[in-house]
């Protein structure tokens, strides 16, 4: 896993470097300062980063074998997960449809929805891992010696996927605000 | 427990078609790394017609036995096929087969994955080739794709690369690309955590060490390169913009990112190799390598200062003068560590007590092209001279030499070295001495004048040439080697038919070494050792034949 | 590397037969052939500054690594010759076991870091005097704008009546004048390489780059596009003339005069105006096309299709005939000319000098 990380974290430096190396290079189309309403996404940022602590309490619970807790604080960190998820759909609409902002419009169209993409996509990934692991638990299926590294295993890519997100959120809504 | 050597055919117990599924639902790594071998072999030898008919096409100027859509179609997949479907596959398989056995462990940490990436990669490899029949889309045009191996922009933008022949590439590659990240993750992991009882770091085999170097580079390049692929996609389908001069996207950008891959790209090509010739010259030079701990130091020297030399690819870009001295620094610096690497084999033969086996024959042939394409490297780095010779046939020189000269070379030792563990056979050592005659004649013929034209002002991928500006003679030379390297392949491939059918057994032990991978039977059972050995030293069975004199009185 | 230096540094038997278009070959051909030899792409035979700074340090560096093969290659071979296992020694015993020497290691550690040090500030030294930032003083303005496959050239002069020449595919210059040179493209990414002028420099969309040179003999410079840039790149080549300054102002009257216009020959103008030749050619007075060679002083050129076919009557027909079959792949499409409209077409460009 930590591999893999390693290997994802290059993968999304290259769309950071297009993303601030295209920073007030756009020759037309709406300005990040025009269009980007911080408010909504902070709370979205503040639902991704208490994901990462309810995890935390999830797998706490996992290895006392607190079955309930865990799964308690696992559908929260899904809940949470999904919101931001929503929260980026929300945000993406208002561009589409109030601004006309797509990936086409200009670079920062194409760097903004190809970097925020992305990361939505490894959140949905990440979702999709927290959801079978939480179904397998209702099921019955998650015993706690046997499967507790792979379900921390799991953890750490939420965690990464809310790190990139720290990076990603600097890159986009402070940096990229300046010019 | 011993097992017999390999034999196709005579095993009539069990039946062709059960003994085809064993290996295609494989997960064992023995199996894999041979898989990927075999099939990075076939490429090569696909790859090895491209080259055929480029030097056909070039024999003589302002031929016309290819179009110049053919040609430029030949050049871009020969390069793709070298490098990611022969290149990587053939040393992560080398990898693959030899890190368990070299570190006393079973299998890989992950079995299964091992063999998803194995089938990523053929998969790959076969819908880059698809693209011959498949890339004549709606409109009639693409083929295979010819925007060369490096695909700059905007020549793979959708205004000029209509159909579909980038994206072959693009997808060809990326599937190919995934199934080296797996492995590489394999890599790692299997080094990390399961090496035998008492072998750390420091005892572990240096072909080890490579390959774990690898691992982090392939880690680190890859993904930049699919990253840069994606925006490429997105480019030619979603109508973005980041290489699209038109809206101040930037076309140099995609050369940084692919540069930025690129340039660890060759060294994922040439470590592999260095860790082949690492663990070959002392056991025929029957001397401990010399110099183990810098060898270590220099592997990762040069993996780290890989990361920061890209821009030598770039240097007539137009890039302003600090960041030229920058990167130029930077690549001279490289070479000290790679340097510090050819003394220390030298140093290893020297007072040693050298048997000339065709594994070692190969190895030495290794050491003199690769020195030679190392100089000619040092000498691409001196900007202005590069500014003359970057995309001039100088550099085609270059970069056969190391790759060809060098990567493939190591790779041919490897076969002779460790063919005898995998089959339980001995390949045939005078067919392998006109083999090794044969690749040493053709390389050089080949090769060696393209650095000639270079300098007469040939550049790299024209289909064609003036007649007068005194490119003829070199290039009919260079493709007057291409029968001795055709003769080389079919008697390698000759020779490995022949010995899997009866060549003479080998035993486990044939060349008295002192790696762990010969401690048991040639062919290794399904689970590698009996029982799980302990390490002792950087050569366990130097300690085991030589109780008196052990390695780890020098640790 | 020395069998390299002493094949290539004797330009004059690279002279040769010359089979490529570079002298006139009948009457009715170009109004100013250049004197002076044909000088082939060698960058072993500098004519200018930039080349023979880049020429000089090769030979430095030529020698440092020439000498580095030299040794290790002899340290190689003096191993296998030396060390090689004698044919009868059947016994088992194994040499001396050396794991290492610290001396020794360190010594082939800071040599090699010594030389490389050399090196790097010579290679830096270099750099800066190649690559300057702004024109020198005096120089002659060119803007070079590549196309796929062929170049265009645009003197920048405000003394120039008309305030800009365009011409195409082969560059005049005055000898002993730096010329600077602003490179842009049109299209995809060039390289303007002309070895025995200056090192290459790549030719980018949306990104100016700029080079020099300072052409010191007479003659035609030979050179190609250095960089991948589709069907017909080996088909992109290099003619810069570089004469006297007398030859080369007059050279530029010529190019600043009007298009010819011949009356007997109307019917050629006619069909060039009404028929897509118009779209992409410039004829000054005539036509305004943008995407394909100005052709308003054709005549005073040597070649056609950017120096792949010499400029005569027959090839000039054969080449509006059908284009593809000169160059395939180029972006000129075969306008499907009956013989008579082909004759007077033909007829009418080989009016204009």
């Amino acid at each position: 896993m930590a591999c893999l990380i390693f290997a994802e974290c290059w993968f999304f430096a290259g769309f950071i470097v297009a993303y601030l190396f295209y920073i007030g290079k756009s020759s037309s189309g709406p300005l990040p300062r025009e269009v980007i309403d911080i408010k909504p996404v902070l709370v979205n940022s503040a639902a991704l980063i208490a994901s990462s602590f309810t995890v935390i309490a999830a797998l706490r619970g996992l290895a006392r074998s607190h079955m309930g807790s865990f799964r308690f604080w696992m559908a929260l960190t899904i809940v949470l997960g999904s919101y931001f998820i929503y929260g980026t759909a929300m945000e993406w609409r208002g561009f589409i449809v109030d601004h006309h902002l797509t990936i086409s419009t200009n670079l920062f169209g194409t760097t903004y929805y190809s970097l925020v993409g992305f990361h939505a996509f490894h959140v949905i990934v990440g979702l999709c891992l927290l959801t079978t692991i939480l179904v397998l638990s209702l099921m019955g299926h998650i015993h706690v010696v046997r499967d507790h590294l792979r379900v921390e295993l799991v953890s750490w890519y939420w965690h990464f996927v809310d790190a990139v997100w720290i990076v990603v959120f600097t890159t986009v809504y402070i940096v990229g605000m300046r010019p | 427990m011993t097992t017999a050597p390999i034999h196709p055919i005579s095993e009539t117990s069990v039946g062709f078609g059960s003994r085809v599924h064993s290996w295609v639902i494989s997960v064992d790594h023995k199996k894999l790394g041979m898989m990927y071998i075999g099939a990075g072999l076939i490429f090569f030898m696909l790859g090895g017609i491209e080259a055929t008919l480029m030097r056909l096409q070039l024999m003589k100027p302002l031929n016309d036995m290819l179009t110049p859509h053919g040609f430029n179609q030949m050049f871009t997949m020969h390069g793709t096929t070298m490098v990611f479907l022969v290149g990587m596959p053939v040393l992560l398989g080398f990898g693959n087969y030899l890190i368990p056995l070299m570190i006393g462990a079973r299998d890989m940490a992950f079995p299964r994955l091992n063999a998803f990436g194995l089938w990523l990669f053929i998969f790959g490899g076969l819908l880059l080739y698809y693209s011959f029949i498949g890339g004549d889309g709606l409109y009639g045009m693409g083929g295979a794709p010819d925007v060369g191996w490096f695909a700059y922009s905007p020549l793979t933008s959708k205004a000029f690369s209509v159909g579909h022949a980038t994206d072959y590439w693009i997808l060809g590659i990326m599937v190919s690309g995934f199934g080296s990240m797996t492995t590489a993750i394999n890599f790692m992991a299997t080094i990390l955590c399961m090496r035998c009882p008492g072998m750390t770091f420091m005892r572990m085999p240096l072909f080890v060490w490579l390959m774990f170097t690898v691992g982090i580079l392939v880690l680190l390049a890859l993904p930049v390169l699919t990253g840069a692929q994606v925006m490429l996609l997105f480019d030619r389908f979603l109508g973005a913009h980041f290489f699209d001069p038109q809206q101040q996207g930037s076309v140099i950008f995609w050369q940084h990112l692919f540069w930025f891959f690129g340039h660890p790209e060759v060294y994922i090509l040439i470590l592999p190799a260095f860790g082949m010739i690492c663990e070959i010259i002392p056991v025929f030079s029957r001397k401990v390598i010399f110099g183990y701990p810098l060898m270590v130091a220099a592997t990762l020297s040069i993996a780290f200062i890989s990361l920061g030399v890209w821009v030598h690819h770039m240097f007539s870009v137009g890039l302003p003068p600090w960041l030229n001295s920058i990167f130029a620094a930077s690549t001279f610096l490289i070479a000290v560590p790679t340097g510090m690497k050819m003394f220390n084999w030298i140093g290893t033969m020297w007072g040693g007590n050298i048997r000339f086996t065709v594994s070692m024959m190969f190895a030495t042939g290794f050491l003199v092209m690769f020195l030679f394409g190392g100089l000619t490297g040092i000498m691409l780095a001196v900007v202005p001279f590069d500014w003359q010779l970057s995309d001039s046939y100088f550099v085609v020189g270059h970069f056969h030499y190391v790759l060809f000269g060098g990567t493939m070379l190591a790779v041919f030792s490897a076969v002779f070295y460790w063919f005898p563990k995998a089959t339980g056979r001995l390949l045939s050592e005078p067919m392998g001495k006109w083999t090794f005659w044969m690749f040493m004649i053709g390389l050089t013929l080949t090769f060696f004048p393209m650095h000639l034209s270079g300098v007469l002002g040939m550049p790299r991928r024209v289909y064609t040439y003036q007649p007068g500006r005194g490119f003829e003679l070199w290039n009919l030379i260079s493709s007057s080697g291409v029968p001795f390297q055709i003769v080389g392949v079919l008697l390698l491939v000759t020779n490995i038919i022949k010995s899997l059918i009866n060549g003479r057994v080998a035993g486990p032990d044939p060349w008295d070494a002192w790696t762990l991978e010969w401690a048991t039977s040639s062919p290794p059972p399904s689970e590698n050792f009996p029982k799980i050995p302990t390490c002792t030293s950087p050569r366990p069975l130097w300690d085991r034949k030589h109780p008196e004199d052990p390695d780890c009185f020098y640790e | 590397m020395c069998v390299v230096a002493l094949a290539v540094c004797f330009p004059s038997i690279t002279h040769a037969t010359v089979a490529e278009i570079c002298t006139p070959g009948s009457p009715a051909s170009s109004a100013s052939a250049p004197s002076g030899p044909t000088i082939l792409p060698n960058i072993f035979d500098p004519h200018g500054p930039p080349a023979r700074m880049i020429h000089d340090l090769s030979w430095l560096v030529l020698g440092i690594c020439g000498g580095l093969f030299i040794l290790v290659e002899g340290m190689i071979f003096y191993g296998v010759i030396f060390y090689r296992r004698k044919k009868n020694d059947k016994s088992k015993n194994e040499p001396r076991q050396v794991y290492g020497s610290n001396p020794v290691e360190i010594a082939w550690t800071i040599i090699p870091l010594l030389i490389v040090f050399v090196l790097a500030l010579t290679t830096v030294r270099t750099i800066r005097s190649i690559e300057l930032t702004e024109a020198p003083e005096g120089a002659l303005q060119v803007v070079v704008i590549g196309h796929q496959w062929w170049w265009e050239y645009r003197y920048l002069d405000a003394t120039l009546p008309g305030g800009e020449v365009v011409v195409a595919n082969e560059l005049h210059v005055p000898i002993n004048r730096p010329v600077w040179l602003r490179l842009e493209s049109a299209d995809v990414i060039h390289s303007w390489w002309v070895p025995a002028l200056a090192g290459k420099m790549d030719v980018i969309p949306n990104h100016t780059n700029y080079t020099w040179f300072n052409a010191e003999t007479e003659g035609l410079y030979l050179g190609q596009c250095a960089e991948y840039c589709g069907n017909q790149h080996a088909g992109m080549l290099l003619r810069v003339v570089a004469s006297k300054p007398a030859d080369f102002d007059a050279w530029l009257q010529t190019q600043l005069a009007s298009a010819v216009n011949d009356t007997s020959v109307a019917m050629g103008r006619d069909i060039f105006q009404e028929y897509a030749c118009s779209n992409c050619h410039t004829v000054k007075g005539v036509s305004d096309g943008q995407f394909a060679p100005d052709l308003t002083h054709l005549m005073s050129r040597e070649t056609i299709a950017s120096g792949v076919a010499p400029l005569d009557p027959a090839t000039l027909k054969a080449w509006i005939d059908n284009p593809q079959a000169l160059k395939p792949g180029c972006n000129m499409p075969s306008l499907q000319l009956d013989t008579q409209e082909l004759d007077a077409v033909t007829a009418y460009l080989l009016t204009l000098r």
